[in-house]
């Protein structure tokens, strides 16, 4: 805190270092983030390198590039009144900002965060996910020696400590994970009035219309569904469909999974393993719902669930009763459209919805009808390589967003400005007491803002 | 229910709505001004001011720019995305609630819930129970204006809006203060409520020993006695030197004099505190320093006379709490660095105050500061200009509004990426099997590069 009131980190080249240093991080310690991202979860290293470094850089290069630019006051227009005056919103930092990441994507949903805050000029503190060990220990060694650690620091703890490290004072709080841990952290914002960033999750639906390229779908579902072994806040966690595109999907869908990952993905390189034995028992154990028509097999000791399609489910089975996060697609029947989107209303607000037609009014039907978080038509995922596009929940599945220019404006406080003139104070009289009606009359043409289109008659 | 058949959506429905809260304005603008009167002693120039004149403003820039507003905006796409549409969508939340404080029972609701409706949303306000005529008013009348299938006004006292809280809201709006700031975002945490909080505290006005006495002194008054000082935004306390106090006492005498006479119990142009209990809360602040001008008190009106405290210690009572009352200490500090640590040490701000007619020293307090707003040379005109934020930040509140503002605070931004069916050869290298020449590729194609960084192909 001490640092943050010595306002070290607000100069621009102090952020510009801070940020160079951290793309030096990645670049330099790339190898040994794919090694410890592998033993934490046999994340393959395309998908580590894709979803860990590159996009880490990509936002890194957006903030260099533009820094400058968001930085700037930003001049508003001004009425009648103020027409002399300089009028304007700083970006100013909140102060001392806390980051506390999950273990899914360790490396980018930590520094993604910090890259924003530190760009709009913060201090900083680091928490790194506890379950992720060999990334934990990797981001306290080495991270420090690059970044300043008067206003950059990293904490390691688990969830006793990290409560007792919720109950200080705050000036931002960004949070990724599951939405009751969620609930903890906003109620203990509340105490300091701190505003918080949470980046929750949800059961992300995927509608399938009956008039679509059924094979071009079943590979981009696949993928989104099966990166990481399905580990992912964005994954489409279950699809909704006619009984005749079910019929359709699911050999298509079989043809994805043998051409991404052989016949038996257990020995393919590029499929994840899941991160821990509590959350491989959690998964496991939703295999009990439906039916299982492709994969199902699994191995403990590897932590090994097979890329997995289930059918025949009921709304109440435990596939359906939660988040899945693990490498389990559930096929849902419904009628039609409509129905589709019923069900995808009568539950929480997700991160995302997915919809996939070669009709596009159809797709635009779903976007209308819903509420989430984001919305992908016809693909999975790569709405969120986007930096242009906000990112962020909605009820359940969240609150604020960030990527790209989004983060910086998380992190900055928008102030409101206004600098006026010492002197001409005749123009103020107008305001001052004693009032009289035609002060106000005055007043009001002065300050006045017309409805358009209106005429008025001189 | 009404959420769910989106009835708020179309634009139609959202303009046909405002136009109805225009004419509410336009014609209850005398009942208006009679129940803050009635409520506070509110003086008709500053209610038609603020509670009329501020808010049709407001709507009129939302009506005159909610199609604008209201479009899918697009957005810069990279290699891969090129012939997709990538766009940003602005969605409603849902239901949002609404919760308005006493000290401008219309403004402080109304401009809101103008930002709520135009952006989709159905509404429930909860007015003050402390300004009972405006409430009365609002609860009577503007249900007649509105959809009451999509809009209501509830009205409760603490114990009912505690159990308001319970239900799930899409978005909570709050104007009030701090402690039941807290109250209401760990309510809205229990459902991961989104939350604006327009909070309060002492905003301090650093007046430099460069400056127009007079004028400094006119603006000054004007921001603390306007509304009997029951303003969230009013100057709370001047920092100062001692010669600057011995210049501003005399200067502040007479801006006093000339906008409320010598007695101003008499003037119809000053208010009154809004109940008892705030009136006894005031009034003991007056023990902080030495009156040295007003502090007549008369009871049975609620009237508390135009102050100014000299020689006021930073232990005083009247130091402790925002003043919110016709008081105005002045804290005596050796330089302008020693101002800027006095405004460092406490928590921030709604808005800092800075007077000089040298532009560096204005500029010197907004940098090394942090508030929810500033203002050079003035008081309060900030909040006027609707194409400035409006909020708080640490205690003094949370999120922003005014103008375009109001709006952006109540839709959900939703990133959209909508891609074509076909072209699935460009999808191909990102699937598994994976090799190192698929992710140059695929990373060449995604790259955002570091501008200014030369390429050798």
């Amino acid at each position: 805190r001490a640092a943050w009131v010595s306002g070290k980190t607000r100069p621009m080249e102090y952020r510009v270092a801070q940020l160079e240093a951290l793309g030096r991080f990645l670049d330099e310690k790339k190898e040994d983030i794919l090694e410890a991202i592998a033993l934490d979860m046999g994340k393959p290293p395309f998908e580590a390198e894709l979803s860990e470094i590159f996009l880490c850089k990509n936002e890194l290069h957006e903030a260099l590039n533009n820094l400058s630019h968001w930085v700037k006051d930003q001049h508003v227009d001004r009425n009648l009144v103020m027409q002399l005056d300089s009028t304007f919103i700083r970006k100013d930092p909140y102060g001392v900002v806390l980051i506390i990441a999950p273990w899914n994507c360790p490396i980018s949903l930590l520094l993604g965060p910090l890259i924003g805050a530190v760009a709009a000029g913060n201090c900083v503190i680091l928490k790194p996910s506890e379950v992720t060990k060999n990334t934990e220990r990797l981001m306290a060694e080495a991270l420090p020696s690059y970044l300043d650690k008067d206003c950059v620091a990293l904490v390691t703890a688990g969830v006793q400590e990290t409560t007792r490290l919720l109950e200080n004072k705050f000036d931002y709080i960004f949070y990724t994970g599951n939405p009751s841990v969620g609930r903890i952290v906003m109620a203990a914002a509340a105490k300091h009035l701190t505003p918080v960033m949470l980046e929750l999750g949800g059961k992300n639906p995927c509608y399938v219309c009956d008039t679509c390229d059924v094979q071009n779908v079943a590979r981009r579902v696949a993928w989104g569904r099966f990166f990481n072994a399905g580990q992912t806040c964005a994954g489409p966690d279950y699809v909704l469909c006619s009984a005749e595109m079910q019929e359709k999907l699911v050999p298509a869908l079989r043809k994805a999974i043998t051409d991404f990952y052989g016949f038996n993905p257990r020995v393919s390189p590029d499929f994840a393993r899941i991160v821990g034995d509590t959350h491989f028992q959690r998964v496991q154990a939703l295999l009990r719902s439906g039916r299982v028509v492709i994969g199902g097999q699994t191995d403990e000791k590897e932590r090994y669930i097979a890329p997995t399609v289930l059918v025949d489910l009921q709304p109440s089975d435990p596939v359906m009763q939660e988040e899945i996060f693990g490498p389990i697609l559930s096929i849902i029947t419904v009628a039609n459209m409509d129905e589709a989107i019923d069900f995808i209303n009568s539950r929480e607000r997700p991160l995302v919805v997915y919809a996939f037609s070669s009709d596009d009014k159809v797709v635009n039907q779903v976007l209308e009808r819903t509420s989430s978080g984001g919305f992908c038509g016809n693909d999975t995922l790569m709405h969120v390589m986007l930096t242009s596009l906000p990112f962020g929940g909605i009820g359940n599945s969240g609150l604020g967003m960030y990527h790209g220019k989004f983060t910086f404006d998380t992190f900055t406080h928008h102030r409101g400005c206004l600098h006026r003139n010492m002197g001409r104070e005749a123009l103020n009289t107008l305001r001052y007491p004693p009032y009289s009606q035609q002060k106000l009359g005055i007043v009001r043409a002065a300050s006045e803002v017309k409805r358009k289109g209106a005429c008025t008659l001189l | 229910a009404a959420w769910l058949s989106g009835k708020t959506r179309p634009m139609e429905y959202r303009v046909a709505q405002l136009e109805a809260l225009g004419r509410f304005l336009d014609e209850k603008k005398q009942d208006i001004l009679e129940a803050t009167a009635l409520d506070m002693g509110k003086p008709s120039f500053e209610a038609y001011f603020t509670e009329i004149l501020l808010c049709k403003n407001e709507l009129n820039n939302t009506l005159n720019n909610l199609s604008h507003w209201m479009k899918d905006e697009h957005v810069d796409k990279n290699l891969v995305t090129q012939l997709d549409s990538a766009f940003i969508r602005k969605d409603p939340y849902g239901v949002v609630l609404i919760i308005a404080p006493w000290n401008y029972p219309i403004h402080l609701f109304l401009v809101p819930l103008i930002g709520a409706i135009a952006a989709g949303n159905c509404v429930i306000v909860k007015p003050s129970e402390t300004s009972k005529n405006t409430e009365r008013l609002v609860a009577e009348v503007l249900t007649c204006y509105l959809d009451n299938d999509c809009f209501a006004v509830v009205t409760a006292g603490m114990q009912e809006t505690t159990r308001l809280l319970e239900n799930k809201f899409d978005y909570i709006f709050f104007t009030g203060s701090p402690s039941v700031g807290r109250i209401i975002m760990t309510a809205a945490a229990k459902h991961l409520t989104p939350v604006t909080l327009e909070l309060g505290g002492k905003n301090p006005c650093y007046v430099s020993d460069i400056c127009d006495v007079q004028n400094v002194a006119r603006r000054v008054a004007w921001g603390r006695f306007f509304n009997a000082g029951q303003t969230c935004i009013a100057p709370d306390y001047v920092l100062c030197s001692v010669e600057m106090q011995e210049k501003l006492m005399p200067a502040l005498r007479e801006a006093i004099t000339e906008f409320f006479g010598s007695n101003p119990q008499e003037s119809p142009d000053f208010g009154r505190i809004v109940g008892d209990k705030q009136f006894r809360r005031i009034q003991a602040l007056l023990c902080s320093g030495r009156v040295a001008i007003g502090g007549q008190t008369d009871e049975k009106e609620r009237y508390i006379a135009p102050t100014v405290l000299a020689d006021v210690l930073p232990s005083d009572p009247a130091m402790q709490e925002e003043i919110f009352g016709p008081i105005l200490p002045i804290v005596v500090v050796a330089s302008m660095d020693e101002a800027i640590d006095f405004i460092n040490a406490r928590p921030p701000p709604l808005a800092i105050y800075a007077f000089s007619c040298d532009s560096k020293v204005v500029n010197q307090v907004l940098e090394r500061t942090s508030s929810g707003g500033f203002c050079g040379n003035d008081t309060l005109m900030h909040v006027t200009l609707t194409s400035l934020p409006f909020g708080g930040i640490g205690n003094s509140g949370l999120g922003k509004y005014h103008g375009k503002f109001t709006f952006d605070t109540f839709p959900r931004l939703r990133g959209c990426l909508h891609r074509n069916m076909g072209l699935e050869a460009l999808n191909a290298l990102r699937y598994p099997p994976y090799s190192q020449q698929k992710l140059g590729m695929l990373t060449a194609t995604f790259e955002i590069k570091r501008k200014g960084m030369c390429t050798l192909l």
